[in-house]
């Protein structure tokens, strides 16, 4: 299988503060991969530093390689915002825009590449409401406001509004951390169908969940990567002790 | 770490609500400190209640002072242009005229000026400048107002004659808006004036509302691959409309009020003319121009209802957009949730 993200000796600074260290590591292509580990061991930062989303941050500093398709994302001839139209993301609270409806949300991010006709915004829209199965819940009711709807639905909501931008790797931060179980549940199923068109990194610290919605995991630890490998081999036969003791609950 | 501004931002008020929480758990053994706390909630809402008490009392004794002339000219007051103390004529629509027309243009070419201000102190500013042109800003709101009529009758009126108004007279002389004959001190005068006056005060408070845009709604545009410019347009402006909105409203209310500046620059003449380059009259003015020299009762109680109905509007524009800041400032919190 294809190596669709690679990192290759990742180190990510906040001022003084030396958030991930040394790591390398790949993300194989239509596979989703867990990146587990306990508060503050820099499992979000390392994320965020794939779409570029620390650029933002004047304090933070990203170096090593980090290659998408065999390209540096944070090559100096690289436009940041065509990467994060490449790589998309989802955050641990649904952010639908709230001035705008359900409609206009989903296409949000697709219009910013110029005009576009009528019958094909529509289309769009159709078609990602039904892939991350909201379709049935909204149809009669694309115009109404987007805060409308419950979290659970806001959250995929956000979800097709990344995937109408047509992206290649979605990440994901802690995306049903905010939500109840039956909304969670949804999300997950969303995640295994959604593999089979992206490369997804899903950034958790519910270890159910890591285990439920993996092919690969990652665990980190106070900015190291500690292991990383196929999700059932992390999950029952991990080869470092720290591993072990954070999967069966004794820390974090 | 990238949620380090949102906690800042917060910790305030969990602090003052803990804070609070503990006074209140606090035991009462002590009655002496019983006795101080009620007294000092009767002080303090004495003197909120006073507030209140000056503004109705104002209110009252204006309108009692106005009786005169609201009797003797009913509504016709609003709508007559004749003003003849002499005569005991008095109809206030040139005032009102001049009032709301060099308002609200002053509005209009402020707010766009000023969103673009706060967007740069905000959005685009690198490092620090932000924190050194934000408060700069709002020094310029602290500068008593005679000091910009006088800049204004001093240095811009002068300039306007010579350069500007000859030059809309020359090319733009066929739309009615630009006729006549360049005075300098005119309704445009006033118009700039009071324009560089509400920037200010604008500014600073669309700031504070793009300040209250959540980081999670930045991100949610710009991790669609928007530009900085196409986040402004989709997450940030969108979020801050209805409190830009109040900004702008607040400005209107500063600028209806304008005394000193506008009777300094605009030129004191009681015309509705549809050219910006006649000189022309406010409210205002005229009340601190003709107040000391009244001819007789019933010019001082036209005056006076002048008086009162600056006062009603700019409290009914105040209200409007104190209304909309906290009905934009309440759906943050609600909408972050």
């Amino acid at each position: 299988m294809n190596n669709k993200v690679q990192l290759d000796q990742v180190n990510i600074h906040f001022g003084k503060t030396h958030a991930v260290r040394d790591i390398s590591m790949t993300f194989p292509e239509n596979s989703v991969t867990a990146i587990i580990g306990p508060s503050g061991c820099g499992k979000s930062t390392l994320l965020r530093s794939m779409n570029r989303m620390h650029d933002l941050v004047p304090s933070a500093r990203v170096t090593g390689k980090i290659l998408v398709d065999n390209g540096d994302i944070y090559d100096r001839s690289v436009d940041p915002v065509a990467i994060r139209r490449r790589v998309g993301m989802v955050f641990q609270k649904p952010n639908p825009f709230p001035a705008m409806s359900i409609y206009d949300n989903v296409i949000a991010g697709y219009k910013l590449n110029g005009r576009l006709p009528r019958e094909e915004a529509d289309e769009i829209v159709e078609s990602c409401l039904k892939r991350v199965a909201l379709w049935d819940e909204v149809k009669d009711r694309l115009k109404s406001n987007a805060m409308m709807l419950s979290g659970g639905q806001q959250q995929r909501l956000c979800i097709a509004r990344t995937i109408a931008v047509k992206p290649e790797v979605i990440l994901m931060d802690e995306p049903a951390s905010a939500l109840d179980p039956i909304s969670t549940l949804k999300i997950e199923e969303l995640i295994e169908e959604l593999k089979e068109r992206y490369t997804i990194i899903i950034v958790t610290h519910n270890m159910q969940q890591a285990a439920r919605v993996s092919d690969y995991t990652a665990f980190l630890y106070m900015g190291d990567l500690v292991e990383c490998g196929e999700t059932k081999k992390i999950f029952t036969t991990p080869e470092v002790k720290r591993t072990e003791d954070y999967i069966t609950g004794r820390f974090g | 770490m990238e949620i380090d501004a949102r906690s800042s931002y917060c910790s305030n008020e969990t602090e003052t609500k803990v804070a609070s929480v503990t006074a209140r758990r606090r035991p009462t053994q002590d009655t002496k400190k019983v006795n101080g706390d009620y007294v000092f909630r009767c002080l303090t809402t004495l003197f909120a209640l006073s507030i209140l008490a000056i503004l109705a009392l104002m209110i009252y004794e204006m309108t009692g002072e106005s009786m005169p002339a609201i009797k003797a000219f009913g509504w016709k007051f609003v709508s007559s242009r004749e003003w003849d103390a002499v005569q005991g004529n008095f109809g206030a629509l040139p005032y009102l005229y001049g009032s709301v027309v060099s308002s609200v243009l002053a509005l209009l070419l402020a707010t766009p000026l000023s969103i673009g201000a706060a967007l740069f102190i905000t959005e685009v500013a690198p490092g620090r400048m932000g924190a050194i042109v934000a408060p700069l800003v709002e020094l310029l709101a602290a500068i008593p107002s005679v000091i910009y009529g006088l800049w204004g009758v001093l240095v811009m009126a002068p300039w306007l004659q010579s350069t500007v108004q000859p030059f809309l007279i020359e090319h733009f002389g066929f739309i009615p808006l630009f006729q006549g004959a360049p005075y300098g001190v005119s309704m445009l005068a006033a118009i700039f004036i009071l324009m560089i006056m509400v920037v200010p005060i604008i500014t600073s408070i669309t700031r504070e509302v793009l300040l209250a845009v959540p980081q999670s709604q930045k991100e949610a545009a710009i991790a669609l691959g928007a530009t900085r410019w196409e986040t402004i347009k989709i997450a940030i402006l969108p979020y801050g409309k209805s409190g830009i909105l109040g900004a702008a409203i607040l400005g209107l209310g500063r600028a209806i009020g304008e005394t000193m500046a506008v009777t300094m620059v605009i030129g004191n003449a009681p015309n509705i003319s549809l050219s910006l380059l006649s000189p022309a009259y406010t409210m205002p003015s005229v009340i601190a121009n003709e107040f000391a020299e009244t001819t007789s009762k019933l010019h001082a109680s036209a005056l006076m209802e002048i008086g009162l109905i600056l006062m009603v509007v700019t409290l009914v524009v105040n209200a409007l957009a104190r209304l909309l800041i906290w009905s934009v400032s309440r759906s943050a919190k609600g909408g972050a949730a």
